[in-house]
Parts: C-alpha cells; structure tokens; sequence
C-alpha cells in the first residue's frame, strides 16, 4: 500500500551517515537541484581502505535513503570494491524501489564514483573502473528513459 | 495518532448528509430512470430533484444541467463537442499554460488532429493577461476555455470578462469550474459562459459524478453515444446514487457558502501566517488576493516536496506536492511553471488546502510538526542557505 518498502521508509526516516567530514579524502557531488536531487558523499580513505562515509542530499525519499544505503554499503570496503558497487546492489539491499524511482539510486552510485574520482586526483591515484570516467558526464539522462 | 487532512482540492469526504440521501438509491430506489413504471419515475424524480440543486448553485436553469461522470468528462465533452460542432467554422482553440490535464491532454490531442491551440501566459500573481487573450483570437479561433480556479495556486481568473471579449467575437466560453465550485459564489448568468465543468467530489459529494452547464441555445457535438439520457446529449444509465449525492452535496454548499469561505479563509490564512513566520526561506506561490478560500501553495526552499510529504505522512498528515518526484511523469508542476517559480523550488512546493472539517487545532498540529520535519530535511539536504544552490 505504501510508496516505499519498511526498508526504505527506515533509511529514509533514520537515515545514517548523515553529514559531512572534517577532513575528507573525497568529496563527490551529483546531479543538480533543478532535477529534483543532488547528493553530496565524502569519503575518508586509510591505505586502501573506505573507513568513513557521509552524504548530503536534497531529494526525495528515495533519493536520501539510496545515499544512507550506498554510504553504509561503502564504509569498510577497498576503494576497489567500491567502485564495483552497482545501482542494482543498492536497490537490492533496500529491498527494491518503484519504477519510477530507479533513478534516484543512479545518483548514489554515480556520486560514490565521483567522491573516489576525486580521491585518486588528489593522491595520483589510478585504478582500472575509473579509466576514461568523466564526472561531469551528462547527469539528465536517466530521467529520459522513465518517461511514460 | 492524529489525522489531519488538508488536500481537499484533490478530493473531500462526502458529508453524512449526503450518504444518508444517496443509501436508499442504491438497494430499495435502484430502479432505471428510463423506465416508466413507477420505481423508474421515483427514480426520474430524484435525478430531476439533483438537477434543481445544481443547477440552484450555479444560478442556470435545471435543463441546462447535463450530468456526467465528473469534471474530465465534463472538460472532455465540452472541448471535443466545441470543436466536432464547429469543425467547419475554423480549427483553433485558446486555453492556458495552468489548466487541468483533462483540458491540457485533450488539447495536446487535438493538435495531432491538426487543430492549433493557443496556451495563454500567467503572470507572476498567477493571473491571464486579457489583452494576449484579445490578441490571440482569429477568425478560425472556435473555443476559448479558461478555469475558473486553478486546484494548484488557486488564483481566480477573471472569467467575466473572459467571456465578455468571447461573445464580442462570437467565441464559445468553456470554464472549468471544478476547483471554484463550492468555493466561491458562480453565477453562469453573470459569469455570461456557455459551458461549465463542475464535478460533485470537489464539493463533499461522492466521486465518479459530475456536470456539464450548457447555457440554453447552445449546441455542442454529443461525446457519449447511445441512449436518450440527459435529453438525449449524454448517453449512459444515469448514475443515480452518485446523482443524487451530488444534488444534495450541491444544496448544502449553497446553504453554507459564507460560512464555508469564512471558515477556510481564516483557517487557511492562520497556517500561512504561521508558516511564513515561523519557518525560514518559505514563499507563497500565487497572490493571496483573488484565491480560492482554503488553497495555500508553499515552497520551502532547499528541500524537496515527497520528502516533505512523505514525512508528514508519518504524522497523519495528507498535503501534496508539485514536485517531479512525486509525479509518475517526473515532471514538475506545470502550473508552477507558468507561473515563474524556479524549477528547483517547484521541487519543494507543498499545497495545503482546507476544507470544512479542518480545525485550529489541526493547522497548529500540522505547523508544530512541519517545523522540525523542515528543520530535519534541511540538515539533511547538500544545499542550504549558505552554500546556495
């Protein structure tokens, strides 16, 4: 009956890792206010090593609980295997989302790509599932596709 | 938890009043208004009695009330009717940028059809400019229709003299009335329109049951097809409880006009005084004069519109919002969009509208909760007033 799944309705109630770090090691942004959602994640990194995550989100509902959702799914990963962390994994682990909000989890990978990006720029860092990644790349796209 | 609802121009509950009149249509009184024995004529009376009522509203005569299945139909029937009736006359049509969809969608329709429409603007108070009217009228323009009360902002337009600069040119005059029936007092006569969309659960009746006004002596092609109901213009047994429902929603909501518009205005006025007040970078879209009674159309900057709906919610709280998100089509409000608002604001519209059975208590309950769920969204959001947009 409801819009969202008990498990997104509770990350999007109690979502967690709300905020921002103090000295973070990446910060990446997505998307833009005039879609309708923009996501902030900042990483700390030890080593290899995501050992903090917080995001910052103006968006709807499922878009602040897919941020809570990627940040806890991050947080205690190598920065390798966050990166392999996919739009599907984080619908699944929220239990899944309507049709019509697919999207909204296409930010929060996008923006943990982009906080990483950031990452390896500042250390001269290179890893393989960045090569030829562009973050400023077109963020409307998605919308496109959901149109009925 | 308690449960306060303010979204009654999406829909409102029907009155025990209106119940208790409809009940008996459906199990002893079901006979078919058509037929000629006597539980069909005590049938035929009741759908006759409705029509007085309306029609009473509305200050038309009862024969100009044509009952359909509520306000879409209505607004289909008039723009298709208008435009099969004149097809030999010219292929033009002017409405607004801030109509309902049941007249933007079938406009969009027409245009495949090869008809042209012009979609006039609004001004930043929400308002048609008559002059772009005047200006956008030519010799094949068949039908201008303009609502009466737009269900976003709910800024009243100028209908009268709409309908003046119509009949100077020999233009058909469509007004849906859905939103301002009820809500304002409306006089077809003094209005001067030849159609009027009116739906019956806009006013506490229930839904699925509506009406056409067609002043008398005008003609428009039949939408539905088939039997001789409604003096043969709308075909389809007629919907007898929901008629009926609909009649005596009509005779209540006129007996109680003043005091439902007291009773809204001052409600709807405290919660936006409240508001505006008491919660940071909140603006009202539309201007507050001219308004429909209870609508109050808020955008609470730097956050989003289903958040907030989605929280209040959790409250017991019904609004709505003219946010993409909350829209299967991912598209912000229209209206809004005419209407000037940045389209990163229209995201954290919220419309509130009160109704009858909504109390002080209720606005002080849903402002004292807005308030932290507000205050909990902007912590939250990656924009603020600082940082900007």
């Amino acid at each position: 009956m409801a819009l969202y799944n008990d498990i997104v309705m509770d990350h999007f109630l109690n979502p967690k890792n709300v905020g921002e770090l103090e000295n973070p090691d990446g910060t990446g942004v997505y998307g833009s206010p005039v879609c309708g959602d923009m996501m902030q994640i900042q990483i700390k990194v030890d080593g290899e090593k995501i050992t903090d995550a917080k995001f910052k989100t103006f968006g709807c509902g499922s878009a602040i609980a897919s941020s809570s959702m990627a940040t806890s799914m991050i947080i205690g990963k190598t920065i390798e295997e966050a990166l392999e962390v996919t739009n599907k994994e984080i619908i699944d682990n929220l239990g899944g989302l309507p049709p019509v909000k697919v999207h909204c989890s296409v930010l929060a990978d996008k923006a943990i790509k982009n906080a990483i990006y950031d990452y390896a720029q500042k250390n001269g860092k290179h890893y393989a599932a960045l090569e030829g990644y562009d973050p400023n790349a077109d963020e409307d796209d998605d919308h496109g596709d959901i149109e009925e | 938890m308690r449960n306060v609802y303010l979204d009654y121009s999406a829909t409102t509950p029907v009155k025990e009043e209106v119940l208790k009149e409809m009940i008996p249509y459906f199990t002893e009184k079901f006979g078919n208004p058509s037929s000629l024995y006597d539980k069909g004529l005590e049938s035929k009376d009741a759908v006759t009695h409705a029509r007085e009522q309306v029609a009473a509203l509305i200050n038309a005569k009862p024969a100009e009330i044509y009952f359909t299945a509520g306000g879409t139909e209505s607004d289909n029937w008039a723009v298709f009717g208008a435009c099969e009736k004149l097809k030999s006359k010219g292929n033009h049509i002017i409405t607004t940028k801030i109509e309902h969809h049941a007249m933007l969608h079938s406009c969009a329709f027409l245009e495949k059809q090869g008809y042209e429409v012009t979609y006039l603007d609004i001004d930043k108070d929400g308002f048609i400019d008559l002059k772009q009217l005047e200006d956008a009228i030519t010799d094949k323009t068949i039908l201008i229709s303009v609502m009466l009360v737009n269900n976003e902002i709910g800024t009243i337009q100028p209908i009268k003299e709409v309908a003046a600069i119509a009949k100077k040119h020999g233009i058909l005059i469509h007004t849906d009335a859905v939103q301002g029936l009820g809500n304002l007092p409306i006089d077809v006569k003094d209005l001067g329109v030849d159609l009027m969309s009116v739906s019956s659960h806009k006013i506490y009746g229930p839904k699925g049951s509506g009406a056409l006004y067609i002043r008398k002596g005008v003609s428009i092609s039949n939408y539905l097809h088939g039997g001789a109901q409604e003096n043969r213009r709308r075909a389809g047994t007629e919907n007898l409880a929901g008629i009926v429902g609909f009649g005596k929603a009509a005779e209540i909501a006129k007996n109680n006009l003043e005091n439902h518009i007291k009773h809204c205005s001052e409600l709807r006025n405290y919660l936006k005084d409240r508001i505006i007040a008491e919660i940071p970078d909140t603006y009202v879209n539309g201007t507050m004069e001219k308004r429909h009674p209870g609508n109050l159309n808020i955008t609470f900057k730097y956050i989003e519109g289903e958040s907030i709906l989605l929280l209040l919610n959790q409250f017991g709280i019904s609004v709505s919002t003219g946010s993409a998100c909350s829209s299967t089509s991912l598209e912000p409000s229209h209206v809004l969009s005419a209407l000037g608002v940045p389209v990163e604001m229209i995201h954290g519209t919220v419309r509130f509208t009160v109704g009858d059975f909504t109390t002080k208590e209720d606005i002080d309950y849903v402002v004292d909760n807005l308030k932290t769920i507000v205050a909990k969204l902007r912590e939250i959001s990656s924009v603020n007033s600082t940082k900007g947009w």
